[in-house]
This record gives structure tokens, sequence and C-alpha cells, in this order.
């Protein structure tokens, strides 16, 4: 009942039907809210955001064509809205100065491993530690810088592609895979640290 | 002390660890250039560390994606309706 695309309910939503819109929210609720919540100082706020996103969404539904998926529609106007209404954001929208993924003193002069990363993976995919990792990887991605969350959130959360966050974000594909890139060594360092392993 | 950052990338030279880890999400994104590749490959191939060090990326990147939504609350969907409803009988009423 819940497996027409989005394209499709935004379709029956045009007709008036308003239990596609109730499944189109249900749908993209919580990463819009998380997304929110990195540029304003509190969730009741992320909150309105996303409620006026909607609102955004229903007075805008006749002049969408379809040019780009509806949730790149959707998320575009979220962040315009949440950028609007936060503070935080103005204060870092620069992609910010160069972080090496591996701390350089795990190196040598020539750049070679003198501390290398120890093996966990197997680990990692066991059941039962998944479930315990998920709730620090949560809260690791709740503490990146707003940039790199947005961008983590969009690409591995919520399964978007490069062109798409591109297009919610507005920014470039070089931006996003620098985003992207230091998001993520940053969640592997978070991973490797829960295995004391660092 | 020379600060080394970013070790540059010099043409026709094999590529090191440091810059291997700095490689990899280009490298999953298909963005490396075909040289670069190649270069980053031949690092793999001779490289256990590195080679573990994309396995581990890998497996963050699987991790995060099962991250799963946060359900909506019964109160917080009523709300929506209600926001539905209310814009839905402005659109009658102009």
């Amino acid at each position: 009942m819940d497996q027409e695309t989005d394209a499709e309910l935004l379709g029956r939503l045009r007709a008036g039907d308003e239990r596609a819109f109730a499944i189109l929210v249900r749908r993209h609720h919580a990463v819009m809210l998380r997304l929110a919540a990195g540029y304003v100082p509190s969730m009741a706020v992320a909150e309105e955001v996303v409620q006026d996103t909607w609102l955004g969404v229903l007075r805008g539904i006749g002049g969408f064509e379809g040019r780009s998926s509806v949730r790149t529609w959707v998320f575009r106007i979220l962040v315009n809205r949440a950028r609007t209404a936060g503070t935080r954001e103005r204060r870092s929208v620069a992609i910010g100065d160069w972080v090496p993924a591996v701390d350089q003193s795990r190196f040598d002069a020539t750049g070679h491993w003198t501390a290398p990363p120890e093996r966990w993976v197997e680990e990692a995919e066991n059941r039962v530690n998944a479930a315990k990792l998920t709730n620090r990887l949560r809260s690791a991605v709740g503490e990146l810088p707003v940039r790199q969350r947005e961008v983590v959130l969009l690409r591995d959360v919520e399964g978007l592609s490069s062109e798409e966050v591109c297009g919610v974000l507005e920014i470039s594909e070089g931006n996003q895979r620098v985003l992207l890139h230091r998001a993520r060594s940053r969640l592997r360092q978070v991973l490797e640290t829960e295995f004391g392993r660092a | 002390m020379l600060p080394r950052l970013r070790l540059p990338l010099r043409r026709n030279r094999d590529i090191v660890c440091q810059q291997a880890v700095e490689l990899v999400t280009d490298y999953l994104e298909g963005a490396l250039s075909r040289a670069d590749l190649r270069r980053f490959e031949a690092h793999l191939a001779g490289c256990p560390h590195c080679t573990e060090y994309l396995a581990q990326m890998r497996a963050t990147i699987a991790l995060t994606g099962d991250l799963t939504a946060d359900d909506l609350t019964p109160q917080m969907q009523d709300e929506f309706i209600a926001l539905y409803r209310q814009w839905s009988a402005g659109q009658d009423g102009t």
C-alpha cells in the first residue's frame, strides 16, 4: 500500500487525495526533520520548518513540472526554508578547512602506515553489534558540521544520488564529494573508536 | 618541520597510504581519472592495510544506510492531516 512512487502520490495529491499526502509526509518526515535541525536552534523550530515546507509543497504543487524528482523538489524547499529560519547556517556555509581522513600521526614521513587500521568489519556486521553501533552512529551523524551532515543524510541515510544531492543543496559535484569524504571518514573513525582500536 | 598536509599526487609516481585514504571517496564515487584509478588500484593490490581501510569505509557506508527513520508519532500525523485540510479548505474558498 506504501509502494507507490513519489510521483504517483503527487499525482493523487493534485487530485485532492488526502491519503496520498499522509503517505508522502510519513515517507520523508524523519530525514526532513533531521535536515532542518541542522539549521535551527531547536527541534520545535525544525518541526515548524517541516510543516511550513509541506504547506509550500501544497501551494506549489500546481507549478511543479517534474523536471527534478519529487524529493529533490521537496527537500530543496525545505533547505531554503530552514536556511531562512536558521542563523547557524550563516556561520558555517563554507566547506571548511581541510581535515585529514586519518590522523597524520598514524603515518610515517613517507606517508606509509605506522599504525594501520585493525580489522573490525566482520565484528561490525554481526547483528548484535550492528544494533549497538546504530545508536553511536546516529549521534555521530548529529555531531557532524551541518554541511557534512546534510550530504551524508541525503546520500547514505536517505539514498539520494549525488546528482539529487547537488540539486537539493545547490552545491557542485566536487564540493559534494569533499563533504561526503569528510563525513564518511569521520564516521569511520567513530566506529574504529567504538571497537577500541583508534 | 615541514607541514605535510595533502601530499600532492605527482604524475607517474606511485601513491602512498596517506594519499590513498584521501582518494577512497573519489574511488567509490567513480570520480578518479583513469590514471589515478590505475594508481589507486595498484596501491591497493600491494597494501593490505589500505585494502582493509577501504573495506571499513564500505562497512561505514552500509551501517549509515541502516539508520532507520524515526517514525512519525500519531499526534504529528494528525497535525499534518489538519494542515492538509486547512490548505484544502482554503483552496475551495478561493
